[in-house]
């Protein structure tokens, strides 16, 4: 198997995505970047409390996560990689391995962003950001969880 | 204690609200429980209203999911604090347990009301 989502989440692992799509993938493991959060045990132990004992949840820096993505798409079960926010995601796909398509599945309110979708809202930086994203063949759609319609960038941009 | 425990109810949705409801409707107390629901929120937008919530303490937060972002954020925004404790997996016995032993600490308040609420997980005979 290999990475089956790359989404970018800053509630990072809850609901949507253990329940939501953990069990529509029938995922094997989540892989959560996240600098601060791989930086504190008691962090990680917290995230781990909600995820059932049959997934794995692998915590890494995002220059831990660049160099081991090949290894985790190349797993034979299905996996989840989930970022908090649109500038860890581009740092995982500025290495040689392939991010052919990513999930907007939460970005919320903040000084600065503007609503682009119920669960998205973006700066202007950020919005930039996936169309340079976009630009180079990722394929870029907005989904909170699986049963909903996949916006394309073009639509909430 | 300076003043008695306040119980914050963290959930998904409108489920806090509706606990605090029908926790005034059965005991008749009205000021324990302050209801915080996550929609829309990241992290900091959570903590603020936890602040806001939570008042000058001490509280127990009582989150719905024993993981999710409601947990995560609430035990993040206690974490080092002796003044508020965290339980999860809030049912409505627990709630009426605890609004009634609000002068407890909020670690002892936390240990009585989640045993409350595991007491009352039962499957009657059929």
């Amino acid at each position: 198997m290999s990475i089956a989502l790359y989404r970018i989440d800053d509630r990072l692992i809850h609901g949507q995505v253990v329940v939501g799509w953990g069990q529509r993938l029938n995922a094997g493991f989540i892989v959560l970047v996240d600098d601060a959060v791989r930086a504190s045990p008691w962090e990680q132990e917290l995230y781990r409390m909600g995820v059932p004992p049959n997934i794995e949840v692998i915590t890494a820096s995002t220059v831990e996560a660049v160099a081991r993505l090949p290894e985790w798409d190349a797993d034979p079960r299905v996996g989840i990689v989930v970022a908090g926010d649109v500038g860890t995601i581009a740092a995982l796909t500025e290495n040689c391995h392939q991010v052919t398509r990513i999930n907007v599945g939460g970005v919320h309110q903040r000084p600065g962003r503007t609503e682009r979708l119920r669960f998205v809202f973006l700066s202007d930086a950020e919005a930039e950001q996936l169309t340079r994203l976009a630009a180079r063949g990722i394929q870029i759609t907005a989904q909170d969880v699986p049963t909903a319609r996949a916006v394309p960038l073009a639509e909430f941009i | 204690m300076s003043s008695p425990l306040r119980g914050v109810i963290v959930s998904h949705a409108a489920v806090a609200q509706a606990m605090m409801t029908a926790v005034a409707n059965i005991t008749g107390v009205t000021d324990a429980l302050v209801p915080v629901s996550n929609d829309g929120c990241d992290r900091e937008a959570l903590f603020a209203a936890l602040t806001g919530a939570v008042g000058p303490g001490p509280a127990v937060l009582f989150t719905d999911l024993p993981g999710g972002s409601c947990l995560t954020g609430a035990a993040t925004f206690a974490h080092g604090r002796s003044d508020l404790a965290v339980v999860t997996g809030v049912n409505l016995a627990m709630l009426l347990d605890f609004v009634f032993h609000r002068d407890l600490s909020p670690a002892d308040a936390a240990q009585r009301a989640a045993a409350a609420g595991a007491k009352a997980i039962r499957i009657p005979a059929p």
